[in-house]
């Protein structure tokens, strides 16, 4: 089967998958991204996590041909200019990073709240991490990790404003 | 392994008219698990992903009809006002990802005596659509589920639509696992107040073969209500009815050992979450929601 897919802004067509992979194959053995993780495949851990049209999914759960002409972001993309994203580099500077093979999930559903939310409050992150487990048991990290990203989008929001209108908000990222 | 991705209802029907033991998968929530698992291999997969019909929700005749496709999230987002049981325990469903992919069509679908979408279906009388090219079939949701992972659903037929009333009284939804998120119920219950029938409808999750109407608990209740004159002149209810009511919703209750939990303890639990969510509703009722 063929699959073509946008992903992460670029078009991309491979060929030869199978009917039954999900969009995490994919992603990791097709498209070289193994930047999304594969752990439980039912849904269970959000290691997986990433943008299927704008919504954040588990692309375990998706088949892979479910994405046929639509727009998938990754973790890879949350950031495609090669610098960090804010909710990257606040993972980074409180050692919300232990293992990391959570982190990516993490990154994308922090983002995913952040997006809507840059001024969480606790129980809003718990609830919106929910679905993202670590077994190295870091939350308190993480949960420093989303409120100072959050800051620090919030701040660049406000500069952005004080500064001049042709100042485009990037603080997001990527297409999303 | 054939992959078909049909646009539109009536391609969809005639796919599942060729094929009729053809896997339908929307959201892949439960779909995906079993192909992951290498527990199911269908010889062709129908992806109602871009079939519209069934995205689609609105007024009828008094009810409201809700396409299968419909996702939790978006009947917490679009419909929590209306259906506010089936919200609350929309919330209780796995995780973000999984609200943004899964349906109450595939809960149904699935048919687990675990399915949180399902017994505030069952206190509400929803009634199951299901089309294939011969036409279209409504069906009680308590007839159309008829075991454990069993339903009524015929070879080469979709579940399109479910149909419900719109809440016109308080409603609840109680839900017993490990944590708050990601969890398989241990035993559930939704509860749904009728003032207009003077009736309270309950309903138990995941303790028995299928989700279980509590009618002896509902019909004691009901009685405690007229003779009080309740529902004109609201007041609390004592301990002891409510005490009843639990005690009720336990003995219809038939749950099995497994390894979410014993079945005394669902025995047990069902009990006290019928009590509270009859307290909750009775006491918003009084408060003066709708």
């Amino acid at each position: 089967m063929r699959l073509t897919v946008t992903v992460n802004g670029e078009r991309r067509e491979v060929d030869g998958l199978w009917e039954g992979e999900s969009l995490l194959y994919a992603l990791r053995e097709r498209l070289g991204l193994p930047g999304s993780k594969n752990a439980c495949e039912q849904g269970e851990c959000g290691s997986c996590s990433v943008y299927l049209d704008g919504t954040l999914v588990c692309s375990c759960l998706v088949l892979a041909g479910q994405a046929e002409d639509r727009e998938v972001q990754t973790v890879e993309g949350i950031a495609p200019d090669g610098a960090l994203h804010p909710v990257q580099s606040a993972f980074v500077e409180t050692g919300a990073v232990q293992c990391g093979f959570c982190t990516p999930g993490l990154i994308v559903a922090s983002h995913d709240l952040l997006r809507r939310n840059p001024r969480p409050t606790d129980p809003e992150i718990r609830e919106a991490l929910a679905g993202n487990l670590c077994r190295c048991t870091g939350y308190e990290k993480i949960l420093d990790a989303v409120r100072l990203a959050g800051e620090r989008i919030l701040e660049t929001q406000t500069a952005a404003q004080a500064g001049s209108k042709q100042v485009c908000d990037t603080s997001l990222g990527g297409a999303v | 392994m054939d992959f078909l991705q049909p646009t539109s209802l009536t391609e969809a029907l005639d796919i599942m008219s060729a094929h009729p033991e053809a896997l339908p998968i929307l959201g892949g929530t439960d779909v995906m698990v079993e192909l992951n698992f290498d527990r199911r291999r269908p010889a062709q997969i129908v992806d109602l992903g871009r079939v519209a019909e069934l995205d689609d929700w609105g007024a009828e005749n008094g009810r409201l009809r809700i396409g299968a496709g419909v996702t939790y999230a978006r009947l917490i987002a679009d419909l929590g006002e209306r259906l506010p049981g089936l919200a609350i325990a929309s919330r209780t469903v796995g995780s973000p990802q999984i609200r943004n992919r899964g349906t109450v069509g595939g809960n149904l679908g699935t048919s687990s005596p675990a399915g949180d979408g399902l017994p505030p279906l069952y206190v509400s009388d929803a009634e199951v659509e299901l089309v294939s090219s011969e036409g279209r079939r409504r069906v009680p949701v308590e007839r159309f589920i008829t075991g454990p992972k069993r339903n009524s659903l015929a070879p080469g037929e979709l579940i399109s639509a479910f149909l419900i009333p719109e809440a016109e009284g308080p409603q609840q939804y109680a839900k017993i696992g490990t944590r708050n998120a990601m969890v398989i119920a241990v035993c559930s219950v939704a509860l749904a107040l009728h003032p207009s029938e003077r009736q309270v409808a309950a309903c138990v999750g995941s303790a028995g073969p299928t989700p279980i109407r509590a009618l002896d608990a509902e019909r004691f209740i009901a009685g405690v209500l007229e003779e009080g004159n309740l529902w004109e002149s609201p007041r609390a209810l004592g301990d002891t009815a409510l005490r009843r009511f639990g005690e009720l919703v336990e003995l219809a209750a038939r749950p099995i050992s497994d390894v979410r939990g014993t079945a005394a303890y669902r025995l047990h639990a069902v009990g006290v979450l019928g009590e509270r969510t009859l307290k909750w509703a009775w006491n918003d009722y009084c408060g003066g929601s709708r």
